[in-house]
């Protein structure tokens, strides 16, 4: 493929070239364990301690409330699984129905293990009511778990006032903030959120890191049990080279938090724009809520969305959908079905979500080529404005909650 | 991402035959904007030799169900009705060179609208037709009939609930259909086990089979002033004969696949042929 126009950042990024640089001789050079006795293995701790400061620097935090993770995968069940060891005695989680799969599948599994689990809804912007929340804790309740930013539709959620009610009401507060860190400008100085994770690679370090957020004096219970590193709140071998890079991208990341909220949001507004100038029946998800500055959610309406992707994907733009066939599931996304998107839209989604190495370039090709492809899909599709739509009645008698 | 063969993506790339005919001999349109996937499909038919002249589609959904529906017209232009009717969702699965488990629910859509499309033209024609008495809609969520069900299980030898959802979509929505599918499969493959054909004596199987065309297949001929005769059984058919109305009736051989095989090979399990002399 000669052009690779890359606007899926919310999936994973491409790792900096200062990143790569910085990781290399902690492969083959500086390779040593950082719990050693030796000059050798020593040497590599203050790597590590600087790692670790430059990550607390991005959000606002002390260098000892960061535990290195593998992923925010790991991150999320370690903070989950903590709340649950800590009150045995609790059976309540609170969580939202638009929450990435690391912490919605669990919530899940949860339920199959005795645990009660209130996933607070979302109206048609995607926005939640605190109220809500509120109104669901009860003494029974282990911990709530929000997240930041949506991944779909970016949605920002109000996690801060949250941690305040959860703090008045005396339960645990964690957020899924893998998609907001890096993004917009976070300070754990300012709130009071008990625990949050993040994954490295969407804030361009390689997949394979990310970190968990832990308050000075909540409590926790490990993960992963073994030897003592990170305080022993996460036992196994330093992942030193990853650390490393991890600690460089949020130091770029810090420097980079202007742009993101200026030249990225520039280049995601003109995306928008254009597309709505352009192409007839179309819907910007959540555009009247508080967002991030890369994502946008599309949704045509009368077409499908893997046809949109795969069509997009023959020009080198790759992008990804919320919608039901491309993710092995037959519904639509369970965030669009939380938001109640209309049908003639629901299964027409693309998200398009952009990074600091996109060029208004790249915005342009799209815009040229998108209108063409959405044109020839309508073309196919025996739906439209003024057709009827076939097979509805049998399909209004339950619910599909679009 | 789904591991596509290339004679799809083609399909993708370059559907064959996308349109509508003005004032089409037949309709089929299956599926809706809701479910994810739906299909209108028209067609030009030869009055005196019901060969389908002309097959255009117009299909909303993914990649696999557009190649599909692309797929589908290819296959039936040129053909009679009654041939292109014995067109499985398998074979337009086969033509592209298949498809992923979980997009096969976009071949039985090809094959879904056919049949609406068959259908509508015998309507049409004012031929009155036999239809299946299991049209009772089991999953809620995607419109999909026990009848559909029942086909994807015979046809692609299903054994579990997540193959059904696989093939047909159903159970694969809010998910409250799948203990009904699940006794719907228990049902299927306990009723073939009692008469496996492979293991009947002659005298055993001419019993079943009188006893079937009785009890199931020719009150329901009757009502069309027809039925049928059991001329002849043999290790691996039976042989069969239309008498009264159905003998001269230009939509027995649809009848005789539908009502009549279908019956019995819902009936007894085994590999065997029921041939109409």
């Amino acid at each position: 493929m000669e052009k690779v126009v890359y606007l899926d950042n919310n999936a994973t990024t491409q790792v900096a070239e200062e990143v790569k640089i910085e990781m290399d001789k902690f492969f083959s050079k500086l390779y040593g364990n950082p719990s050693s006795m030796h000059f050798f293995g020593g040497q590599v701790q203050k790597y590590i301690d600087e790692a670790r400061e430059k990550v607390a620097k991005l959000i606002g935090a002390e260098p000892s409330e960061i535990i290195f993770t593998s992923c925010g995968t790991e991150s999320n069940s370690t903070a989950i699984y903590s709340a649950i060891r800590l009150f045995p005695h609790k059976k309540h989680i609170i969580t939202t129905s638009v929450e990435h799969p690391a912490i919605f599948n669990l919530c899940k599994y949860l339920e199959t293990q005795g645990y009660r689990v209130t996933y607070i809804g979302v109206d048609e912007n995607g926005m939640l009511d605190i109220s809500e929340i509120e109104k669901a804790i009860s003494s029974d309740t282990a911990i709530v778990s929000v997240m930041w930013a949506n991944n779909e539709i970016g949605v920002i959620y109000p996690v801060e006032e949250i941690a305040d009610v959860c703090k008045k009401k005396g339960v645990l507060f964690h957020t899924d903030a893998v998609q907001a860190v890096g993004k917009i400008p976070i300070n754990m100085s300012l709130n009071k959120i008990d625990m949050l994770s993040v994954s490295g690679h969407k804030l361009h370090a390689p997949k394979g890191i990310g970190f968990l957020y832990l308050r000075k004096g909540t409590p926790f219970v490990p993960f992963l049990i073994g030897g003592h590193q990170e305080r022993g709140r996460r036992a196994g071998t330093e992942n030193v080279p990853y650390i490393v890079g991890l600690g460089k991208a949020c130091e770029l990341a810090y420097k980079n938090i202007e742009l993101e909220n200026t030249y990225v949001r520039k280049l995601r507004d003109m995306l928008e724009e254009g597309i709505i100038s352009k192409i007839d029946y179309v819907r910007i998800n959540s555009k009247n809520a508080l967002r991030l500055p890369n994502t946008t959610s599309v949704s045509f309406g009368y077409v499908e969305g893997e046809s949109i992707l795969l069509m997009l994907s023959e020009k080198g733009i790759c992008a990804s959908t919320g919608s039901a066939c491309s993710s092995g599931s037959l519904e639509p996304s369970h965030v669009l079905m939380a938001m109640k998107v209309p049908m003639i839209y629901a299964h027409g989604t693309v998200r398009f979500s952009l990074s600091i190495y996109n060029t208004e370039d790249d915005i342009n090709y799209l815009l040229e080529v998108l209108p063409t492809i959405i044109k020839r899909l309508r073309e196919i599709s025996p739906f439209g404005e003024g057709k009827p739509i076939f097979g509805i009645d049998s399909c209004n008698n339950h619910s599909h909650n679009h | 991402m789904w591991s596509y063969t290339e004679k799809m993506m083609e399909y993708f790339r370059n559907p064959k035959n996308v349109g509508e005919i003005e004032n089409p001999d037949a309709v089929g349109e299956v599926g809706s904007i809701v479910c994810g996937d739906a299909l209108k499909l028209t067609l030009k038919i030869d009055p005196e030799t019901h060969v389908i002249i002309d097959a255009k589609f117009k299909t909303f959904g993914c990649a696999s169900a557009i190649a599909s529906s692309s797929a589908l017209t290819e296959m039936i232009i040129g053909k009679t009705i009654e041939e292109a009717s014995k067109i499985t969702n398998q074979d337009i699965a086969n033509f592209l060179g298949g498809l992923p488990e979980q997009k096969m629910h976009c071949s039985v859509m090809g094959m879904e609208a056919l049949e609406a499309a068959i259908e509508n033209y015998y309507t049409k024609k004012g031929i009155k037709r036999i239809v299946g008495e299991k049209d009772r809609i089991v999953c809620k969520c995607f419109n999909v009939t026990e009848k559909s069900i029942l086909k994807a299980i015979e046809l692609n030898n299903l054994k579990s609930v997540n193959d059904v959802t696989h093939f047909t979509k159903a159970g694969g929505g809010c998910g409250k259909c799948r203990g009904d599918i699940e006794k719907i499969i228990k049902d299927f493959w306990s009723g073939k086990e009692k008469f496996d054909f492979s293991k009947m004596t002659n005298v055993e199987k001419i019993k079943i089979v009188e006893k079937i065309l009785n009890e199931d297949i020719n009150p329901r001929l009757k009502e069309d002033g027809g039925f049928i005769e059991l001329i002849d059984v043999s290790e691996d058919s039976i042989k069969l004969k239309f008498l009264g109305a159905c003998s001269t009736c230009p939509a027995s051989s649809s009848t005789f696949s539908s009502v009549v095989e279908k019956t019995l090979k819902d009936k007894i399990f085994g590999k065997f042929k029921v041939e109409l002399m």
